[in-house]
């Protein structure tokens, strides 16, 4: 299917050639495509680092916020208008160092979007220096005895939240990384999807190839809705699985438990204020 | 016997969890209720239980909305009390004292001293719990409250309670009504006030509620938050309210999420707020920057208190004008509003909505501690004056968010409303939206931006004149103080000196340098240790002010001291 409503054009993009981000951007808008979503259905809620660039290179409305801020305004923007769909897509280091405590709360409040993680686990726009996912050893610029932290491990910190939908893709994969996509996007509640990218310039260690020798798909036979499972998975090391760990598809999402929502649907921006009502509040401050 | 006319302060001094705050409300709403004017503000200490915490009540038969040095009737509550409170205690204090709770060294030291059984009283109903009810009781009965009155209001008070807790607090206040009435029949004491009957059916709102409610009349459906004294009332005003009116409430994982939430929510159509004090707002500062360079709206409450980092956490300070000001890097327009009366602060929160929307830029509400937590009943809130003006457009296929304009102003569009998209960017960006680094694309986006202030300064709100037309000296306020000054200036009894208060503290009305030039002398009056509005005055006009009272300590001005300050200030170079 031709993906000419998001296309852009002849325009000039930032990333490196050979950027694990064209694929997730290819992916993502076929992924759109398929999903039957529209361009002015769609916001793109995105902080800073190159993979915050994506929503430049499509079609749609684009909230380019501070760097680690993109899910705060993502959650906000979903109460505000359910009729939207909303993504927040960032880096690594944005959504789990800059952003680590939104990306805690927004999982526990359950909005339902779509927060799509470049992790090439390293910081590429500032060049080079460890990310939160980088693995321990790793020599950088700053690093320079190498990384001595462990990496952040999203996906088991996700499951341990009881989300709603954890999965983790491969930018090297078209089809299975557009699949997944295309499920995240179509989930009702939090649908997070961490996908492993190359850095082809400032990460030497976690090419192509090192992806394609270290990651391998979760079986047909996996149990995605047993929590205890996916946990045991996503802890493993040596081997990082990829596919849908985890779904607690019922949970209530945040605009379902928003009073505003009990009896009328509209968006906040359709709404009037009840003057009567204002002048009743105020009134009762009259017999205190 | 001891006689009260006229205006009396009232003071009840105990430790945190000793049910003074439920007294104040009791009071004030009873007496009001009972034709009273009533002003209350409170000190209080961040703890939850113990320490030294006071409450202020002028019960009054004319309007009164300031605090006082002095006190007429004091009621304390803990060992500790007398001490807190000692040098507000003059010859003409009456004290109505448990003398087996006060020190016996303070009960030498007084010499209006009623010795009430507060203890024994309460230990008999069930506990010192109780005190609080007789001590509500006690004040009714000596402003000579309907005994009934007294225990319907109880009653409605502490329902839905269990019956046994609301029955001893109606029993309590009983007791404590009874010693009243054998101290007035006794002719130990005896208080005349006039009372006016238009009284009763007036508002009695406090400083957190008339903000709340004139962010309800400007439309406010979205509020996010991170608790912090003294700025809380709000956001708890507004989810208390949020069915009624269609809000969004949320509490932030931390005041830099409850901000980029808001800013979320103006781009989606809402019309959002944060409330927060300085440490808080210091976290907000990086999307304040966003908010100038996404031109989005947003109206930002911030309720004083002293700093820097956790300062005095429950004090009150007009510290963070300069913080307001210059927060957010980068260079943009915005808009400060500072209340001085409850009704202004329905107003200017209600026109902040309408501001932020009109210029896409952060609308500040500075209030503060004292402003907050500071009651007194008015006549009437003007709800409708404006009305709430919303600038979003429909937009069509060919929409760009950042139009270059001759004012500045690009319409409003927001995503699913039209054809169009909606781009913003916290990057350079042009006229779509998109990212760029067109270096004459950024020039003109800063004139853009920059450019809006023309207009905000021109329809800025003006300042309030309060005197002669021939004034000679000129008092210069802003905010909070608002009461304080003009009650202290009204006492100074001379007619050539005016009041010129600043609700808009920032861009400042144009007619101000006129104000200003006009005086042969000025003073600043300002609730902190380096003058920042005089000295944003000095900045904006170019009129230099040497003369400046200036509080710090982490109460508001009293009336008696700004009297004595502005005096010696006069008599210096009179």
């Amino acid at each position: 299917m031709g993906t000419e409503l998001f296309d852009m054009g002849d325009i000039d993009i930032a990333w490196c050639p050979g950027c694990g981000n064209f694929g997730i951007l290819k992916a993502l808008k076929e992924a759109l495509v398929e999903t039957d979503i529209h361009p002015e259905q769609l916001v793109i809620v995105s902080g800073i680092g190159q993979a915050a660039k994506i929503p430049h290179y499509l079609k749609t409305n684009v909230f380019n916020g501070l760097h680690g801020r993109a899910l705060p305004p993502a959650t906000a923007i979903k109460a505000a208008n359910p009729f939207l769909t909303v993504i927040a897509e960032s880096g690594d280091g944005d959504m789990y160092g800059e952003g680590g405590n939104h990306f805690i709360h927004a999982i526990r409040r359950n909005p339902d979007i779509t927060n799509i993680i470049h992790n090439n686990m390293v910081y590429g726009l500032t060049k080079g220096q460890a990310s939160p996912t980088s693995q321990a050893g790793f020599v950088t610029p700053v690093q320079v005895d190498g990384s001595h932290s462990d990496p952040f491990n999203p996906i088991a910190v996700a499951i341990a939240l009881d989300a709603s939908f954890v999965a983790r893709a491969f930018a090297g994969d078209h089809e299975q990384l557009k699949e997944i996509i295309k499920k995240a996007l179509s989930h009702r509640g939090y649908a997070m999807v961490d996908i492993l990218q190359p850095c082809v310039t400032f990460n030497k260690v976690n090419t192509y190839k090192w992806f394609q020798d270290h990651t391998y798909y979760l079986e047909d036979s996996h149990d995605p809705f047993d929590r205890v499972e996916a946990f045991r998975r996503a802890i493993e090391k040596d081997r990082l699985p990829l596919g849908i760990f985890y779904m607690h598809p019922d949970k209530p999402t945040f605009d379902e438990t928003l009073p505003v929502y009990r009896r009328d649907a509209a968006p906040l921006f359709r709404r009037e204020l009840d003057k009567e009502k204002l002048i009743g509040l105020v009134d009762a401050k009259r017999f205190r | 016997m001891v006689k009260k006319t006229g205006d009396i302060s009232i003071v009840l001094c105990g430790e945190a969890g000793h049910g003074i705050q439920t007294v104040e409300q009791i009071i004030t709403g009873l007496l009001k209720r009972s034709g009273f004017h009533i002003f209350a503000t409170k000190e209080y200490m961040s703890r939850v239980r113990g320490g030294s915490n006071s409450t202020q009540i002028r019960v009054s038969s004319v309007r009164v909305s300031s605090l006082l040095n002095r006190i007429d009737i004091l009621i304390p509550l803990s060992s500790t009390a007398l001490e807190h409170v000692k040098k507000r205690i003059s010859k003409e204090t009456v004290i109505l004292a448990d003398k087996t709770i006060i020190s016996v060294q303070d009960s030498k030291n007084v010499p209006n001293l009623i010795d009430i059984p507060f203890s024994d009283t309460a230990s008999e109903i069930g506990g010192s719990i109780y005190m609080n009810s007789i001590s509500t009781g006690l004040i009714a009965g000596l402003f000579k409250v309907g005994a009934d009155d007294l225990d319907r209001y109880m009653e409605q008070f502490f329902s839905p309670g269990d019956t046994t807790t609301v029955d001893k607090n109606r029993n309590a206040a009983q007791k404590g009504y009874d010693i009243a009435q054998n101290l007035v029949h006794s002719g130990k004491i005896n208080i005349d006030i006039q009372r006016d009957a238009d009284v009763r059916g007036e508002i009695m709102i406090n400083g957190a509620e008339a903000v709340g409610i004139g962010a309800i009349a400007g439309g406010c459906n979205f509020i996010s938050s991170y608790p912090m004294s003294p700025s809380t009332a709000v956001l708890t005003f507004l989810s208390r309210n949020a069915r009624d009116f269609n809000i969004i409430a949320e509490q932030a994982e931390d005041e830099i999420s409850a901000i980029n939430m808001a800013l979320g929510a103006w781009y989606a159509g809402a019309r959002a707020m944060v409330t927060t004090s300085g440490g808080g707002f210091a976290l907000m500062e990086e999307a304040v920057g966003l908010t100038g360079m996404i031109e989005s709206p947003m109206v930002i409450h911030i309720a004083q208190r002293p700093g820097p980092a956790t300062g005095l956490p429950t004090r009150t300070e007009q510290g963070d004008l300069q913080l307001a000001l210059y927060s957010g890097h980068g260079e943009f327009p915005r808009i400060i509003l500072a209340p001085g009366k409850l009704e202004d602060a329905v107003d200017l929160t209600h026109q902040a909505f309408n501001l932020a929307d009109r210029y896409q830029v952060p609308v500040f509400i500075l209030t503060d501690q004292y402003f907050m937590d500071s009651y007194y009943n008015v006549p009437t809130l003007n709800l409708s004056k404006t009305g709430i003006i919303n600038y979003i457009e429909k937009t069509d296929r060919d929409y760009k968010r950042y139009r270059l304009t001759s004012n500045g102003i690009s319409p409003r569009g927001i995503p699913g409303y039209g054809e169009g998209l909606v781009l913003v960017d916290s990057d350079e960006h042009d006229e779509e939206g998109h990212i760029t680094e067109d270096l004459d694309m950024r020039v003109a986006m800063v004139d853009k931006r920059l450019s809006k202030l023309k207009e905000m300064t021109a329809k800025a709100i003006p300042p309030e004149f309060v005197g002669n037309n021939d004034y000679k000296v000129l008092i210069i306020g802003w905010g909070s103080t608002f009461h304080v000054i003009r009650e202290a200036v009204g006492n100074l009894g001379r007619d050539d000196v005016a009041l010129l208060h600043f609700k808009q503290v920032y861009p400042v009305h144009p007619d101000t340098v006129k104000y200003l030039k006009k005086a042969e002398r000025t003073i600043v009056i300002e609730g902190n240790a380096t003058c920042q509005f005089g000295r944003l005055l000095n900045l904006t006009t170019g009129v230099d002010i040497r003369d400046r009272i200036l509080k710090y300590s982490g109460i508001q001005f009293t009336v008696e001291e700004l009297v004595n300050s502005m005096k010696t200030i006069l008599d210096r170079e009179g």
